[in-house]
């Protein structure tokens, strides 16, 4: 740690070989398309067929794989029945009741009540408010039974992925060798777009809500999984050594002192599971899961946005309800058996089972009151319907202009320059940088990807989605970066603005698509704007992290010489606070090109457009390679980021040089 | 602390021979292969990080054995093999007579459960349970129902004086508050065997000084076998029976304080022993002469230091008693010995 130095300029990476590198890419780009035309177009013959390999691998995997007792097709089955069982009960309970017994679902005000006593019981009286608000807010707009969907799939979901990346971050604590198996599966699925392997699982589980269990599984369990390994990691040698000393089996070595001291890290991972099944709604509904995931896309197609933004709230509504419980629940603690009856010992069982008895009896009675009454509901569609009308009426010309010109004069120029380019110059020029940055192996990481993106002969709509990519990003960080930097050094104004970046998180990214739409119809520029409107998020809290967690000493040490608020800022603040800042244009890239392959649905003609192609033609084996790709470029672009970005912190002589966190 | 001279050599509770910790590329293969005591250049050559080296000690039945040494010295690493939590690389650790390292993972759990009590540096409480659930997690591992051990913990908690703070999460104590706890917690199990890991570093100096006290009340009233590690030569000298100190993974010396302090064997440990004034080591029993003449007005028992002495001899006498346990007197000790004693020495 630099004691209260100021530090020194940056030494440059080098400058000189970089431009040596750089001119000679671009000489080959002008000069070389003559002598060289394979190295521009990659001749049709090289192209590997990787699509009909994965096609034919998941045919095999449906029709013919076996693991001795029982097939693969009898295990995909298997799990469908497993989870099917609880999902029809849980339905059951909430949606469908039993027709055939004669049983009518929970109404409206019995989940309402249940849910205020599991929250009076997780948090008091505040809690069970917030709860019972946030599920009112949704009868309120009229989307109760799509919540009692979504939410029934979201309980059989939430808990296998907390338990199921519990236990095997747990068990790659435990197995050395599991922990670095499990590794690169764990970056491949963070980057993965959903859309990819949708297809996969819609062969192997069919259309229907098992399949989008399974989808939000594997969506949301990688992070579960991750988050374990390091918060076990983290927990104080002391701690380990404790548990050790006082003769604690492996059991008790686990779950009474491993996990509950790593406890307020698993809180996290447990609220990512939570927050990433629900973004993982919409996308579930497109293969069969209905819900409000479903309202939302049909508003987007109807364009009624009013409607999806109704929807849209409705999701993060309940994504506030479950998440609160959760960590309500997670902080409770066993308290110690006090003496009265059974009654007295469990109030809250208590009034769970009279709020279930005595509403479901009042649905036995009066089958009108099982529905939130229609004269009771809001909407604000027409509202936001004339808004955008208006908008749409009073500035068209405008925003016609403005979208032409950008795309004349910056966006189209820039899209046929990337284009043009050569395969092999991309591959030697991000080898040469994966080289400068760290060495040999990430040279050989980023110049084969891209070697291997141009032979899966999605070279053109791969380069498509750099461009895309690369805009919203440079915009995000343009808009992104001022609002830091203001935010960073005023409370209230972070305050404010945490707020809303919170909000715009947990609003399920296809939201965003609607008013793009509605302003500039389909196209580039469309999808440009929603995946700013995402990836924005980040490039702002990082900043403002980063400029905060700057040293106070050094910033004292500044204000001792004499340095003005200004010097302060860009000279001591930005500087140190670039590694950081460097993250958040990580995983704003990492935003952007999830948004990306979701904007498909608005005519782009990138890997999303080819994913999302794959997804309505079913084609496994297509959807996973435009899938890969995406991975792909994720990756290149991560590995290089955070290999620059420990030079950095290394130069700043700032600790931990040697592990970025891992995106 | 009693004085030991003219009482029968105690019996050692745990021995250690020549015990190495190396870390590195499968050290205790290479260790059987490069003889019993490598060389350090042996060592730096295979690239082998030596923690502890050839490590000889006995800790004896009752007495407070210290094992003091600046950062990095392998103190912790020493102390983790005595309790097996880090495995020797060689050597042979003897617990009542029976081997350690030779133990099932079954049985060394047994000893850790009912035989040993270890306290923390930075405390190692559970932060998730309340100060009473915390004390009795030894108890609760080892299956004992929550009535007894409960009440065991209640016990403990009076005993360092947390008394009405069973219900306190650790985030709401003080430092020294906590370490009470972890004490606490580390005898909830009555163990033979107590080793404390730099308990009272982490702690203002002041209440450094009142938990010094505090420790030492509390081993008169429980008489445990004890390994007390501190980097803290002045702590070393006011708590130990008898001190080690470490270097490099070596032990430089071992002896009483006032052993270390008047003759030290190493100029590393003449180094420490400069700056302690003799007089707050240097007992009365080892300046005493044979008593003559009429007895003398005051008395002091003989493991009394010369400078609990010191106010009698300023009040006037020039000459004082000195008395042994059962209070009968042995010797008698001269002003001008003192004060030779604290000038020069
Ligand atoms: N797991 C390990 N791997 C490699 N080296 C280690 C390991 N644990 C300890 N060491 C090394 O062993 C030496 C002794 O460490 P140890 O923690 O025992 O010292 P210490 O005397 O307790 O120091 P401190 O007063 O700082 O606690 C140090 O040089 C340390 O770097
Ligand atoms: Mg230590």
């Amino acid at each position: 740690m630099a004691e209260a130095a100021l530090p020194a300029r940056l030494p440059r990476l080098g400058a000189a070989t970089w431009i040596v590198a750089l001119a000679v890419f671009l000489a080959f780009a002008v000069l070389g398309a003559a002598a060289f035309p394979w190295a521009f177009e990659m001749p049709r013959a090289w192209h590997v067929p990787f699509a009909a390999w994965f096609g034919g691998f998941v045919k095999w995997l449906l029709n013919d794989a076996s693991f001795g007792l029982f097939t693969f097709a009898g295990l995909t089955r298997f799990i469908a029945a497993a989870l099917e069982l609880p999902y029809r009960i849980v339905l059951g309970i909430l949606s469908t009741g039993w027709p055939a017994a004669g049983l009518p679902p929970l109404p409206w005000f019995g989940v309402i009540g249940l849910a205020g006593v599991l929250g009076h019981r997780a948090g008091g009286w505040p809690l069970a408010a917030l709860v019972a608000a946030c599920l009112g807010f949704i009868a309120l707009f009229g989307f109760w039974d799509s919540a009692m969907l979504t939410l029934a799939s979201i309980v059989i979901a939430v808990p296998i992925g907390i338990a199921g990346g519990l236990a095997l971050g747990l068990l790659a604590h435990r197995v050395p060798w599991f922990a670095r198996a499990i590794a690169p599966v764990l970056d491949l699925m963070q980057t993965i777009p959903v859309f990819a392997y949708l297809v996969p699982i819609l062969i192997l589980f069919g259309f229907g809500p098992v399949a989008a269990i399974v989808a939000t599984l594997t969506y949301a369990m990688p992070p579960m999984v991750r988050v374990t390994m390091l918060a076990l990691a983290r927990v104080p040698a002391e701690i380990v050594d404790l548990g050790r000393m006082v003769g604690c089996s492996r059991r008790q070595m686990t779950w009474r002192v491993m996990v509950p001291a790593a406890r307020d890290a698993l809180m996290v991972g447990a609220n990512q599971v939570i927050m990433l099944s629900l973004n993982m709604v919409i996308i579930a509904s497109m293969i069969g899961a209905g819900g409000l995931g479903f309202d939302v896309l049909s508003a987007l197609r109807r364009l009624d946005f009013g409607a999806g933004l109704e929807a849209g709230f409705s999701i993060v509504a309940l994504a506030i309800a479950l998440d609160r419980l959760g960590q309500g629940l997670a902080r409770l603690r066993s308290a110690p058996p006090t003496g009265g009856s059974w009654a007295a010992r469990h109030p809250h069982l208590l009034a769970g089972l009279a709020v279930v008895l005595l509403s479901g009896a009042a649905a036995l009675a009066w089958p009108g009151a099982r529905a939130f009454p229609e004269a009771w509901q809001l909407s604000t569609g027409d509202f936001w319907s004339r808004v955008m009308r208006e908008i749409n009426v009073t500035y068209f010309d405008t925003l016609e202009a403005i979208k032409t010109t950008l795309l004349v004069n910056v966006m189209i120029p820039v899209k046929r320059f990337l284009l043009g380019l050569p395969w092999l110059g991309v591959a030697a020029l991000l080898a040469f940088a994966g080289w400068r940055l760290r060495g040999a192996g990430l040279a050989a990481l980023a110049g084969g990807l891209t070697v291997l993106i141009a032979l899966t002969g999605l070279w053109e709509q791969a380069m498509t989605t750099v461009y895309l990519c690369g805009f919203a990003v440079a915009f995000a960080m343009l808009i992104g970066l001022p609002i830091g930097i203001l935010a960073a050094e005023r409370d209230w104004l972070w305050s404010g603005v945490r707020a809303v970046i919170d909000t715009l998180q947990t609003l399920p990214s296809f939201v965003y698509l609607m008013p793009a739409v509605m302003l500039f119809r389909v196209g580039d520029f469309t999808a440009m704007l929603a995946v700013i409107a995402f990836a924005v998020v980040p490039a702002i809290r990082y900043t403002v992290l980063g400029l905060r967690g700057v040293d106070p000493r050094i910033v004292e040490a500044g204000r001792a010489m004499g340095c003005t608020r200004r010097q302060i800022l860009w000279r001591i603040r930005f500087r140190l606070a670039m590694p950081e800042i460097m993250l958040g244009l990580n995983q704003t890239i990492m935003f952007a090109l999830s948004m990306l392959v979701i904007t498909a649905l608005v005519g782009t003609r990138d890997l999303g457009q080819e994913v999302y192609i794959a997804l309505t033609k079913a084609d496994a084996g297509r959807g996973l390679v435009a899938g890969l790709n995406v991975a792909f470029i994720a990756i290149i672009a991560d590995r290089l980021i955070q290999a620059g970005a420990a030079r950095m912190r290394a130069r700043l002589g700032l600790e931990g040089a040697a592990s970025g966190p891992a995106a | 602390m009693q004085v030991k001279t003219g009482h029968p050599r105690p019996t050692a509770r745990l021995v250690c021979r020549n015990v190495w910790k190396l870390f590195g590329n499968r050290p205790k293969a290479w260790l059987e292969r490069h003889g019993p005591s490598p060389s350090a250049e042996a060592l730096a050559a295979a690239g082998m990080v030596a923690a502890v080296r050839g490590v000889d000690l006995e800790v004896r039945e009752g007495e407070i054995f210290v094992i003091m040494g600046l950062s990095g010295s392998g103190k912790s690493t020493l102390v983790r093999c005595l309790s097996r939590l880090v495995e020797p690389s060689g050597g042979e650790i003897l617990y009542e007579g029976r081997d350690l390292l030779s133990m099932s993972e079954a049985e060394i759990m047994q000893i850790r459960r009912h035989k040993m009590g270890m306290v923390f540096q930075h405390f190692a409480l559970l932060p998730h349970m309340s100060v009473l659930e915390n004390v009795a997690f030894p108890l609760e591992v080892q299956g004992v129902a929550r009535g007894e051990r409960d009440e065991r913990a209640r016990r403990m908690i009076a005993l360092v004086g947390l008394e009405g703070r069973e219900a306190a999460f650790p985030r709401e104590l003080s430092g020294g508050q906590q370490q009470r706890v972890g004490i606490a917690r580390s005898l909830a199990a009555d163990p033979e065997l107590w080793f404390l890991d730099e308990p009272f570093s982490a702690l203002d100096p002041l209440i450094r000084r009142e938990m010094q006290v505090e420790f030492l009340r509390l081993q008169r009233m429980l008489h445990k076998t004890i390994v007390f590690i501190t980097h803290d030569f002045d702590e070393a000298i006011r708590l130990a029976d008898r001190i080690a100190i470490m270097k490099d993974g070596m032990i430089e010396q071992i002896g009483t304080p006032e052993e270390i302090v008047l003759s030290p064997a190493t100029p590393y440990v003449t180094e420490f022993t400069g700056a302690v004034p003799r007089a707050k080591v240097v007992r009365l029993a080892t300046v005493m002469v044979p008593a003559e003449g009429p007895a003398p007005a005051r008395h002091l028992p003989a493991d009394a230091t010369v400078a609990e002495a010191a106010p009698a001899f300023r009040a006037g006498a020039d000459r004082i008693g000195v008395t042994d346990a059962e209070g009968r007197l042995v010797g008698q000790v001269h002003r001008d010995a003192v004060v030779d004693l604290m000038l020069g020495g």
